[in-house]
């Protein structure tokens, strides 16, 4: 079982790369987990010890406003990762994740990572560069979005 | 070609001498041919382009004294015909006209039906066209008629002109034609060439013809050979004008380096002056943007397009939909020089400016083309701040 | 007898078969010669200007399927005062066509790759003809892959016709939003994001982007990171245009004039002139 989940892990665009050392460490702390369209992974302002790769499906990121209901403001599909606020304390999560569809995923143990990480700094370094990566998309992606290059331009053509 | 005829080439068989009276007589054919003839004249203040008769229409014993946005008509010494260089007026007006219908539409029914403009436009004879101005006639041409689509508004005109260039006598304050290899004495592209001769008690005009037409058009005319002496005086001015030179331009590697110098502080400083007024381009001979408009008739029954002058320099110029792409004066006028200099050459094979200097002239506030490419090209490095190294670039 | 080398300045009287809202504020229109006879033939990537009676003229891209010569398809988004006309017309009426101008999509030379249309909002428009014609000539090329980013759920285009895409198996379809609205259950984010789902052989992969520059930016930085390179990326640009044919000066960016040089370019080519602000 844990040789298949060992191959999962190893497959995901997230760990391409990651030496099969570090891939056998970080398999003691992952589990393979499924959720039917509608369930929630995790809510906003829970604790947050999970870190998901997503290898089948799709979850959105929603955050909750007052009056306005809950508002995707992402959504993570195949070959993603969700969340890293099991690495920044207090690790308390900002949005709540919704599988939309039926979505597979590899689930890691935030503190087990953590504990991983603490003792073997190379295992942390190989992580955090990838999260890094991740993150840094993410921000292109957001500033992108809140660019809002399709709106429509008022009349005057003013910028 | 940009250097008179070397002293020891025989002179050309071509080569005659007018007097005045045969110089009205050519004037006279031009119009009996049916050319509408255009040619220097004063007028509001200035030597400008339009219809003349005969040679008393020319600004005869006028000179002009030229400076950074400073234009000013004074009176010569002698009773030269040509004895000035180039006004506010290139010949695109004519051949490249600021407003022209290109077609009109009329309500049909449901629909509407296309005709296209316009009645056949004048047959021109320019006298006068000076080296400047024809190097900027045949860029023009390489432009609207050299590509995939050609503009039928200025080949209709340029195919039936008549072109006499008159040589420059003097060089102007802003000029620097030599710089651009456009100096004085360009050996085709013409169907006449002048030159003016005038000492005391003798004015006469050496002739040569440049083409099929302009030997046509001397026939019947009251020519004489002209001898070598004449010649050599013509070319002895040709050499003082070019080495009266003041201004020049180095157009080496030029292009290539203005790829290299879009965020060069320069531009910072030139838009600081400029006011964006399109005056440069306005009197700029190879400047060639148009835009459109639709004038339609009150009832909507009819409807027209015409064709104008337009300007990079305006604000609307670059405009899509959410602004205008150069919003900055310092953008506008950096595509003007880098297109004028740079990349003009990349899409046409030449430099875009003659060095007529007519754009340093009719600045209000007298930005100098050859001083801003200058500093442009000052280092190899983008200008550090004055004091860096102790040297203001 | 027609005139050998036809007057690009003036234009033909093509009238409205059909008229599509698409949004809110764009609107597809179905048009063919009012006269009689064949829509002018096209390629993929091209652009007609559409002059309205008394109103002017714009350049929109061609977005109809270039193997149906008897029509011509036109998206057009309501920007301005003439793009806002054409919304405006109904079934029937005419509007004047010049063209088509312009550089087309590489669709011949790049046949054995897989391909990959990223559309950003009404970029969708000028790349749907190369989407046609590679879907008629299927079996030239690899994998399929179209991204597509709109606005709003609301802001989404040819959706009859997304529904039909996603449902082939020889074609791969993601849709998302950058603003998710109530109902939504399709992707939320920028359409650069979608590219993590893909797997790419870089070296197998022609891209066609076309979206607002910004986005069409964020694209190639993605498409970067994943080892494309640039050359076998292919962008459509824009800039204010008169004349279409290269004689107004208008369209100009740094030495290309974008309605003859253009508006395909391959990325690398026009990419650093692009860059330079206010160029």
């Amino acid at each position: 079982m844990n040789k298949n989940l060992s191959a999962l892990l190893g497959e995901h665009n997230f760990l391409l790369g990651l030496p099969p050392a570090h891939l056998e460490v970080i398999t003691g702390c992952a589990s393979n987990v499924k959720f039917d369209a509608g369930e929630t992974l995790f809510r906003e302002g829970d604790e947050a010890h999970q870190f998901y790769l997503v290898r089948h499906g799709r979850v959105a990121l929603d955050i909750f406003a007052p009056g306005r209901g809950p508002i995707t403001i992402q959504t993570v599909g195949e070959g993603e990762v969700v969340g890293w606020s099991w690495l920044v304390a207090p690790y308390h999560w900002r949005f709540t994740a919704r599988a939309v569809e039926l979505t597979r995923a590899v689930a890691l143990d935030g503190r087990c990572l953590r504990e991983k990480c603490e003792r073997d700094h190379s295992l942390a370094y190989e992580l955090l560069k990838r999260l890094a990566d991740v993150v840094s998309q993410r921000l292109d992606a957001t500033r992108l979005q809140l660019l809002d290059v399709y709106a429509a331009t008022a009349p005057t053509g003013k910028r | 070609m940009t250097s008179p005829p070397t002293a020891d080439a025989p002179v050309p068989a071509a080569l005659r001498v007018l007097d005045r009276p045969g110089l009205d007589a050519l004037l006279a054919a031009l119009r009996q041919s049916g050319y509408t003839l255009i040619g220097p004249t004063v007028r509001d203040g200035a030597i400008v382009y339009d219809e003349i008769a005969t040679t008393s229409d020319l600004p005869e014993g006028w000179t002009e004294e030229q400076h950074g946005g400073s234009y000013r008509l004074i009176r010569r010494v002698d009773g030269a015909l040509f004895g000035y260089t180039v006004g506010p007026h290139s010949w695109k007006q004519f051949l490249l006209p600021a407003h022209v219908p290109v077609w009109r539409a009329a309500r049909d029914g449901d629909g509407f039906r296309f005709e296209p403009a316009a009645p056949a436009p004048p047959r021109y004879a320019f006298l006068g066209v000076r080296s400047c101005d024809l190097a900027a006639i045949h860029i023009q041409d390489r432009v609207l008629l050299g590509g995939t689509h050609t503009d039928p508004v200025y080949r209709a005109r340029r195919e039936g002109a008549f072109v006499v260039v008159v040589r420059c006598s003097l060089a102007g304050n802003n000029c620097f034609c030599a710089s651009m290899g456009a100096a004085p004495w360009r050996e085709q592209g013409f169907d006449l060439a002048l030159a003016e001769l005038l000492s005391p008690g003798r004015h006469e005009f050496l002739v040569e013809a440049g083409s099929p037409a302009g030997e046509r058009m001397l026939e019947g005319l009251p020519v004489r050979p002209a001898e070598p002496g004449e010649l050599e005086a013509a070319r002895v001015q040709a050499r003082a004008v070019v080495a009266g030179m003041r201004k020049s331009l180095r157009t080496e590697g030029l292009k290539e380096l203005l790829y290299t110098r879009y965020e060069h502080p320069r531009w910072e400083q030139v838009a600081a002056r400029c006011l964006a007024c399109g005056n440069c381009t306005q009197v700029c001979p190879t400047c060639f943007c148009t835009t459109v408009e639709e004038v339609t008739a009150l009832t909507g029954a009819h409807t027209e397009r015409h064709r104008l002058w337009d300007s990079c320099f305006s604000l609307e110029y670059s405009y899509i939909h959410g602004g205008s792409v150069r919003h900055s004066v310092r953008s506008r006028y950096r595509q003007w020089l880098t297109h004028k200099l740079g990349t003009w050459d990349d899409q046409f094979g030449t430099p875009g400016c003659v060095g007529c200097g007519r754009c340093i002239t009719w600045c209000p506030v007298g930005i100098d083309i050859t001083e801003e490419a200058q500093a442009l090209q000052a280092g190899d490095r983008s200008a550090a701040p004055a004091g860096s190294d102790g040297a203001r670039r | 007898m027609p005139d050998p080398q036809p007057d690009l300045t003036l234009p033909e009287v093509y009238q409205v078969r059909r008229v599509e809202r698409e949004t809110a504020d764009t609107v597809t229109l179905e048009l063919a010669p009012a006269a009689g006879g064949p829509a002018l033939a096209y390629a993929p990537g091209q652009f007609n200007m559409l002059y309205v009676y008394g109103n002017g003229e714009v350049p929109i891209s061609i977005s109809g399927d270039p193997a149906d010569g008897s029509q011509l398809v036109h998206t057009t988004r309501a920007v301005g005062a003439v793009s806002a006309a054409i919304t405006r017309l109904a079934r029937g009426q005419r509007l004047g066509v010049r063209g088509p101008f312009g550089t087309r999509w590489p669709l011949e030379e790049t046949a054995g790759s897989d391909v990959l249309f990223v559309a950003g909002g009404i970029g969708l428009a000028p790349l749907r003809p190369a989407l046609y014609h590679v879907l008629a000539h299927r079996e030239r090329y690899g994998k399929v892959v179209l991204l597509y980013g709109a606005r709003t759920p609301a802001d989404v285009l040819y959706r009859r016709q997304l529904a039909r895409w996603r449902a082939r198996r020889d074609l791969e379809v993601h849709v998302t939003v950058d603003q998710a609205a109530a109902g939504w259950t399709g992707d939320v984010g920028v359409v650069t994001m979608l590219l993590h789902r893909l797997r790419l052989d870089p070296q197998r992969l022609v891209a066609l982007v076309v979206g607002p520059e910004v986005m069409m930016r964020f694209t190639l930085l993605e498409l970067e990171r994943r080892a494309v390179p640039l050359r076998r990326v292919y962008l459509s640009m824009e800039r204010n245009m008169k004349c279409g044919v290269g004689l107004c000066g208008h369209c100009q960016l740094g030495p290309h004039f974008i309605c003859k040089d253009g508006p395909v370019y391959r990325a690398d080519q026009i990419r650093s002139l692009a860059a330079v602000r206010e160029a």
